[in-house]
């Protein structure tokens, strides 16, 4: 079927091509200069930056558009270690990989249930998940502070969870990104067959057993959409562990690079921070490029729901 | 019997670590903060009395609470508007801009749609730096060495007042224009190619393909983008807190509604006027969400 509409789109592509050369010649070249224009204003600032990555300090503040006589690969280790960029990176995929395993999981037990089991209350229940789309976090922040802080003096998991814990960071992500998990993964479970659960049903297997081995296989698609979703949008949080997370040691990738413009003073290493702004540009440059397909579907099918 | 137990049984297995989680960290914040938003706490030692509707009051007698109002209301309209039509634009000359039959993208679509979206995986506060590098005052800074180069500069992108929220709506929209382009092409891509081709078979030019034919059937997902974008617009804190000058300036030149609850509640310990702040921005939220649902019952076309 893709391959169908691909091949198809591929050969329409060269008709309209072979066609357009022949009777619109000037149009499209003013169609592919405002694209370029878009791609210039895009790339430009990024690859900029990564050019500055290797400069010396002077040349930083020298002409902008001038190139390194030299590039400062050494940049690079300084960022790592000084400016604490890996320590900063490591905390962000901790932080990330347990707090999205777990709104995945947590995210699907809720949607499954509320999307198939009907029961008293259960209308209230999602609605109460849904209703969190529409508050502002910056309403909860203070109060929100309060709560993790006296979550530091419950007995024995306190000092895991409380102020200054990745678990405690973790927690309130996937608190946070219950609603929209929730409400999109619900919507995918209604879509979804119900003949094969009862089939299994009938043959012995018990509910939690239907879920983990039938009803989470099938709701992959979904399942994948909204992981990239939330992948992208816990890496890229930067309020709640500007709020949460005070001391230095702890703190994710956002909080270092932001760091950079505001602590840096005239004394700041200036080219390792350049490239420390690179360490953190490029991984993520890369994994899209490689899986661009799946996060741009994921984040457009996210949208669009 | 045994069944419905079981069934009872697995229910709440399911249900109770998700909720309980909703319910301490998200639920129970937001109803202190409304209960905070009444009292006159400041400093975490002190304890809180109750003032009533007082720091509603102070709120609306305060000159920066209205500036960052006035920030977000311009962004609200400015932001959407912009991005949308630029995202419009170029979502179009990639899928059926290409002349001829009018059907198909310009050669090379792919390698566009894969770059515009770039910016849409950087973080925020990735970019925020970035571009505050960008905006650097002398000929040290990307975009004023060419202007100066040319006798123009050097402009101070961040340290004018006059200039500097144009400089965050800017890096607002060149951050998300490339998500939009993606969302319309996958919008367009629904749209049945003979639309288009019985369109320009009858004479349809470019122009008239694209108000006749492509925006009244992608209606819904402008819509949709409308209210992300507002949403992203009264939202808005990472761009103003980490690239402007004195995080909102300068002389609160930049400052929105985030930025001014996170001062007060972090800065200033003014936990109970943060949390008035708070209620007032749930307020707009709660309105913008409203009056676009309003808004957008229209009659869809079935295709």
């Amino acid at each position: 079927m893709t391959t169908m509409t691909s091949w198809t789109v591929a050969n329409s592509r060269k008709a309209a091509r072979q066609e357009r050369r022949r009777r619109l010649g000037p149009l499209a070249t003013l169609t592919h200069l405002a694209l370029l224009l878009w791609t210039v204003l895009t790339v430009v600032p990024i690859l900029w930056t990564f050019l500055a990555s290797v400069k010396s300090e002077d040349e930083i503040f020298g002409d902008a558009w001038s190139l390194p006589a030299t590039p400062r690969w050494d940049n690079f280790a300084r960022a790592w270690d000084q400016v604490n960029i890996g320590q900063y990176f490591v905390n962000s995929v901790i932080v990330v990989a347990f707090s999205v395993a777990g709104t995945m999981l947590l995210g699907a037990m809720a949607a499954y249930v509320l999307a198939r089991y009907p029961f008293r209350g259960n209308r209230a229940v999602y609605l109460l998940f849904v209703s969190g789309l529409a508050f502002p976090v910056y309403l909860a922040l203070t109060p929100l502070f309060f709560v993790v802080q006296n979550m530091g003096s419950v007995p024995l998991i306190g000092p895991f969870i409380g102020l200054n814990t990745h678990a405690g960071l973790v927690l309130v992500y996937i608190a946070y990104s219950m609603p929209f998990t929730v409400f999109f993964l619900a919507a995918f479970f209604r879509t979804l067959p119900t003949a094969v659960g009862e089939a299994a049903m009938v043959d012995g297997a018990s509910h939690t057993r239907v879920f983990f081995q039938i009803m989470l296989p099938m709701a992959r698609p979904g399942l994948i959409s909204i992981t990239i979703f939330n992948v992208l949008g816990q890496w890229n949080q930067y309020q709640l562990p500007l709020v949460l997370l005070q001391e230095r040691d702890k703190w994710v990738l956002t909080q270092g690079i932001a760091d950079i413009s505001t602590a840096a003073g005239y004394d700041a290493d200036w080219a390792a921070l350049f490239a420390a702004l690179t360490l953190a540009i490029l991984p993520m440059l890369i994994v899209y490029t490689v899986f661009q397909r799946q996060i741009q579907s994921g984040l457009t099918m996210g949208a669009l729901k | 019997m045994f069944n419905t137990y079981r069934r009872g049984l697995f229910i709440t297995a399911f249900l109770a670590a998700p909720v309980t989680l909703y319910l301490v960290y998200v639920i129970s914040p937001y109803i202190q903060a409304f209960y905070i938003a009444m009292t006159d706490w400041r400093g975490v030692s002190a304890t809180p009395n109750f003032v009533g509707l007082d720091n509603f009051v102070r709120l609306f007698a305060d000159g920066v609470f209205w500036k960052a109002v006035t920030h977000n209301a311009a962004l609200l309209v400015l932001l959407p508007l912009i991005t949308i039509v630029i995202a419009l634009f170029f979502a179009f000359l990639l899928n059926v801009g290409s002349g001829g039959r009018g059907v198909g993208g310009v050669p090379g679509s792919k390698f566009y749609r894969v770059v515009f979206f770039f910016p849409q995986v950087l973080a925020v506060t990735v970019v925020a730096v970035l571009f505050q590098q960008v905006f650097r005052p002398d000929d040290s800074g990307m975009l004023n060495a060419p202007l100066m180069a040319l006798g123009l500069g050097p402009v101070s992108f961040l340290s004018d007042p006059g200039i500097a929220f144009w400089s965050v709506l800017g890096v607002m929209v060149w951050q998300a224009v490339g998500f939009y382009v993606v969302l319309f092409s996958a919008g367009l891509a629904s749209i049945p190619r003979d639309m288009f081709e019985a369109a320009s078979i009858d004479g349809a030019g470019r122009v008239s393909l694209f108000f006749r034919i492509t925006l009244p059937l992608l209606w819904d997902t402008v819509q949709v983008a409308w209210v992300y974008l507002g949403i992203l617009a009264l939202d808005v804190f990472a761009i103003v807190w980490v690239m402007t000058d004195q995080q909102g300036g300068p002389d609160y030149s930049t400052t929105v509604m985030a930025t001014e609850i996170y001062r007060n509640a972090f800065e200033y310990f003014r936990f109970g006027y943060a949390s008035a702040l708070g209620v007032v921005m749930f307020f707009f939220t709660i309105g913008f969400a409203i009056l676009s649902l309003r808004l957008s019952r229209r009659e869809r076309i079935e295709y």
